[in-house]
């Protein structure tokens, strides 16, 4: 998901440093929020990470399992994001290429794109998100998941990060 | 690369755990710990504190003060009564509005004028050039450009909050009208009961020195939290009040941001103020377009969606939009073609390249609970 600096719902004079989740938000120091760091980020919600789940730098993740993929957002995204109220998913059926942008997730301040981490076919969406949007932040790797797709080039899968190097590519956007 | 500019509440701020953004060239806090909902509901149900300090107050003094006002805003001021203020607006000579702002007829021989943040150089200059004028003119008036801080107290607990450090009784203090005493032992606060929320509040001013301590006796009371700018803005879009850069500018006239109420009776008899010449006429001729609310019927619409006719065609732009934690629904406000500004009128909006179904609302969104006494 691609978290914007700007909050497009306040006055132009509005722009808050909220953390520039893409890979090109490092290179700009003033994006990065100072109160990020030394606060105690609350990852007790969510439950223990399987080793299996392989992240985007976009901070999704995806969970393969018989050739289906399940996707969601982080546990650093939903906690940078805020309360989700509002989730916009694909249809059923609709293919996406890898980083295409699938649907978006919006709390009250602001709305993230969120971006396929593979190529695939939508076989599902969560249906459960449209009455509890909420599902999001409180259990991003399970109950909140987003999509489930199929696997059309299963090397992308190994492109992606395993769970120490997105540990480590969290703690370097802190930085 | 300029620095931020700090209220006095700034380290108290970062002591409360403020998460601190920049607001027009100010470090203020955009939320403490709470989240933005527990922060909107929290000053609904309960009571918040608002640091507002970033605004611009200003005391006109002099004998000739309210011409002086009256020469750059809307507003009937002579009208006002004692210790009563306003709501109005700075206009320019094209009938745009410069700012908006509260006027207060103190009886302490002069007005007390609060501004947006985001305006303070251009407004402080604005009134400037005309204090000029008037002086060459031979009349009375004179500036003070204050450094006092700016507290918003906020929701239906202030009155239980605030009464147990006051001597006099609340209830005299109707709503948009001001006093002047001494808070919590801090003496000399200005007490308007106004605000950007929509709930029964006020905004004190006080010392520079003494803002810390003040809030301390205020946060002490268990009904009261700290809020930031992320609140303030949800919760004044459900009240369906302007955030001006967004919703009303310099392009916009008060006609067609529905703020009419706030031209005086005289003064449109009158003309007297900048840009009456083209404002005037447009409250019997209408506009081409007009601000209104609306709710949209599927994902959140936010500032410059595009509004569509039933058939698609554009007209007319959102100016503010958030979901509102309160009806949880996505509510904004925009500016339409006027032929499409009646209430319950369906339109669309633009999101994300698909059209959705919208409907022109009725403002507040949710009701205001201001105390009339």
């Amino acid at each position: 998901m691609a978290m914007r600096a700007t909050l497009r719902c306040l006055s132009a004079n509005f722009s808050p440093r909220l953390p520039l989740l893409s890979s090109a938000g490092r290179d700009n120091r003033a994006a990065r929020l100072r109160w990020v760091s030394g606060t105690r980020r609350t990852f007790s919600s969510c439950s223990v990470l399987s080793t299996a789940l392989k992240f985007t730098e976009k901070h999704e993740w995806v969970q393969v399992e018989g050739g289906i993929g399940t996707v969601g957002i982080s546990s650093y995204a939903q906690d940078a994001l805020g309360d989700v109220v509002y989730c916009g998913l694909p249809e059923v059926g609709q293919r996406l290429e890898q980083m295409d942008e699938f649907g978006a997730l919006e709390s009250v301040k602001a709305a993230s794109e969120l971006y396929s981490p593979l190529t695939g076919e939508v076989t599902a969406i969560n249906t459960q998100l449209a009455e509890n949007p909420g599902l999001v932040n409180k259990d991003c790797y399970a109950e909140g998941w987003l999509i489930k797709m199929t696997i059309e080039k299963p090397e992308e899968v190994d492109g992606l990060m395993d769970q120490a190097a997105y540990d480590k590519f969290i703690k370097s956007l802190e930085e | 690369i300029v620095a931020l500019k700090k209220t006095p509440l700034f380290d108290f701020h970062k002591a409360h755990d403020g998460k601190m953004v920049n607001f027009a060239g100010w470090s203020l806090p955009v939320q403490y710990k709470d989240s933005h909902i527990v922060s909107h509901m929290h000053t609904r149900e309960h009571c918040s504190i608002f640091d507002v300090s970033h605004m611009l107050q200003t005391k006109v003094h002099g004998k000739d003060r309210v011409k002086f006002m009256e020469s750059l805003v809307v507003a009937d001021i002579a009208e006002l009564k004692s210790n009563q203020g306003t709501l109005s607006l700075f206009t320019n000579e094209k009938g745009g509005i410069i700012d908006d702002l509260i006027v207060t007829k103190t009886d302490q021989g002069y007005l007390y004028v609060v501004s947006n943040a985001g305006c303070a150089e251009k407004d402080s200059v604005h009134m400037k050039v005309r204090l000029a004028e008037f002086k060459a003119a031979g009349l009375d008036v004179d500036l003070e450009f204050l450094d006092e801080a700016l507290l918003a107290v906020q929701g239906p607990s202030m009155f239980r909050v605030l009464q147990e450090g006051l001597k006099d009784n609340l209830n005299k203090l109707t709503f948009m009208t001001s006093t002047v005493a001494t808070v919590f032992g801090v003496p000399d606060c200005r007490i308007t009961r106004c605000g950007y929320t929509g709930e029964d509040g006020v905004e004190i001013s006080v010392s520079r020195l003494r803002a810390v301590e003040l809030i301390e006796k205020l946060l002490a009371n268990s009904e009261v939290k700290l809020a930031g700018l992320a609140a303030r803005d949800s919760l004044r879009l459900e009240a369906g009040l302007c955030l001006y850069g967004n919703d009303i500018d310099e392009t916009t006239t008060p006609v067609e941001a529905t703020l009419v109420w706030t031209i005086g009776k005289r003064r449109r008899k009158d003309k007297d103020f900048p840009g009456a010449e083209i404002i005037v006429p447009q409250i019997k001729a209408k506009t081409f377009r007009k601000r209104v609310g609306l709710v949209s019927t599927g994902p959140p619409v936010r500032q410059h969606t595009p509004i569509l006719s039933p058939d698609g065609k554009v007209i007319g732009e959102v100016t503010s939009g958030c979901p509102s934690p309160c009806l949880k629904k996505n509510v904004a406000m925009g500016y339409v073609d006027s032929e499409f500004a009646k209430n319950g009128t369906e339109i669309q909006v633009e999101v994300r390249k698909k059209a959705v179904g919208a409907v022109v609302s009725r403002m507040p969104f949710v009701p205001t609970n201001y105390y009339m006494g």
